[in-house]
């Protein structure tokens, strides 16, 4: 959607007298779209410069984006000769905490365990992407939150802290850092978010808690924002 | 591949038809003022998320600033890499070095982010994107670099 969206804009904004470059990772859209100078990026969803920390690869892409200013006319659109493919297929391969606190939920008892991880990924990179509803601390009982939706109980009930989707999200991005720091390099796209959904506690427990808010009378409207569609078909119970 | 999923599922969304295409010549690199124009939906840390479907709107952020937080809902692409590293859909920080480097005269004072997805292009194109445009002609900029997530 975003790169529809990106050259939308890049028609608006040169109407407006300013020259674009626009970056693109859905090549069908960016010819439909056909603004004044784009460069087809097939690289992952959500890394349109292709490696993060890489900042001599970003570097190339940039120069080859800037390039398309020296040509007389257009629309431009030229690829990048690199490709990058995001590796869903393979989970990261990443310690889970053990079990230590029998008194809580599974998913809540490695959530906790993951919190000195999360903080040396914030340390590290110097910010967090947790944080649009709920901040790290209270992560735990988010999490126990959905372990409360999974087994049942109706999704308005339960006590989650904000927007089940943002809440989730916020999640995710807590998982998500701490893995970073418990591999201590930045992963391939995706393999974290499914490390996340296929061999953590709290990934079957957002799974199984989508089922049941799917299923519940009145369904939440939102679903499609609580777990990646590539993950879903693993979804399960709780 | 979890992308290529994706991909095939948006490739025939309909996009905005434009019956020409503006073209316009900006100044040598070295000399041109750079702006960003991303879609990754980033917001200030301190400010209050709310579901951003239907919201065509952009933000705008200081050259300066760093910590963002990635606002866009959708939860189809990866997140660790901007995590790990904003300049991987939001190269503010590559901007600054080629600009020390004498590549691009200089980065722009201001930068813009769209919330995500944005489902509604026409108003992209009638109202928030020509608003987005004068913004940026208002700060002297000459390129702009738009970035997808």
């Amino acid at each position: 959607l975003c790169t529809r969206a990106v050259g939308t804009l890049a028609h608006v904004i040169e109407a407006a007298g300013l020259t674009t470059v626009a970056l693109s990772l859905v090549r069908p859209q960016i010819e439909r779209s056909h603004p004044p100078r784009a460069l087809h990026c097939e690289f992952p969803l959500g890394r349109p410069l292709g490696r993060p920390g890489d900042a001599e690869f970003q570097r190339r892409v940039l120069a080859a984006a800037f390039a398309l200013l020296e040509r007389p006319a257009g629309p431009v659109l030229e690829d990048f000769p690199e490709t990058i493919a995001d590796e869903a297929d393979q989970p990261l391969a990443c310690p889970l905490p053990p079990r230590y606190d029998p008194a809580v939920p599974a998913a809540v008892d490695e959530a906790r365990a993951l919190h000195p991880a999360w903080e040396r990924s914030r340390a590290s990179v110097g910010g967090t992407q947790v944080g649009r509803v709920v901040d790290a601390d209270g992560i735990p009982e988010a999490v126990a939150a959905f372990v409360r939706v999974a087994a049942g109980t109706p999704w308005m009930d339960a006590g989650l802290p904000g927007e089940p989707a943002a809440v989730a999200m916020d999640i995710r991005s807590y998982y998500e850092e701490a893995a970073l720091a418990l591999v201590d390099h930045v992963p391939a796209a995706r393999a974290a978010e499914s490390w996340l959904y296929r061999t953590t506690e709290t990934g079957a427990i957002l799974k199984a808690a989508m089922t049941q808010m799917a299923q519940a009378d009145p369904p939440y409207e939102r679903i499609l924002y609580l777990v990646p569609m590539s993950q879903q078909s693993s979804a399960g119970t709780a | 591949m979890a992308d290529a999923e994706m991909r095939r599922m948006v490739a025939d969304l309909p996009a905005p038809e434009f019956e020409t295409t503006a073209f316009t010549s900006p100044p040598p690199l070295s000399e041109a003022t750079v702006a960003l124009v991303t879609t990754a939906g980033l917001m200030r840390p301190d400010a209050e998320w709310a579901p951003q479907e239907g919201n065509s709107g952009f933000k705008v952020f200081g050259r300066e600033e760093r910590d963002l937080v990635v606002g866009h809902q959708s939860t189809n692409f990866d997140r660790t890499g901007i995590a790990a590293d904003r300049n991987v859909a939001y190269p503010i920080d590559r901007l600054e070095e080629l600009a020390a480097d004498g590549i691009i005269g200089t980065v722009a004072p201001r930068h813009l982010s769209f919330t995500g997805p944005v489902m509604d292009l026409t108003t992209l194109v009638i109202d928030s994107g020509p608003a987005a445009g004068a913004l940026l002609r208002r700060d002297g900029v000459d390129v702009v670099l738009l970035t997808p997530v």
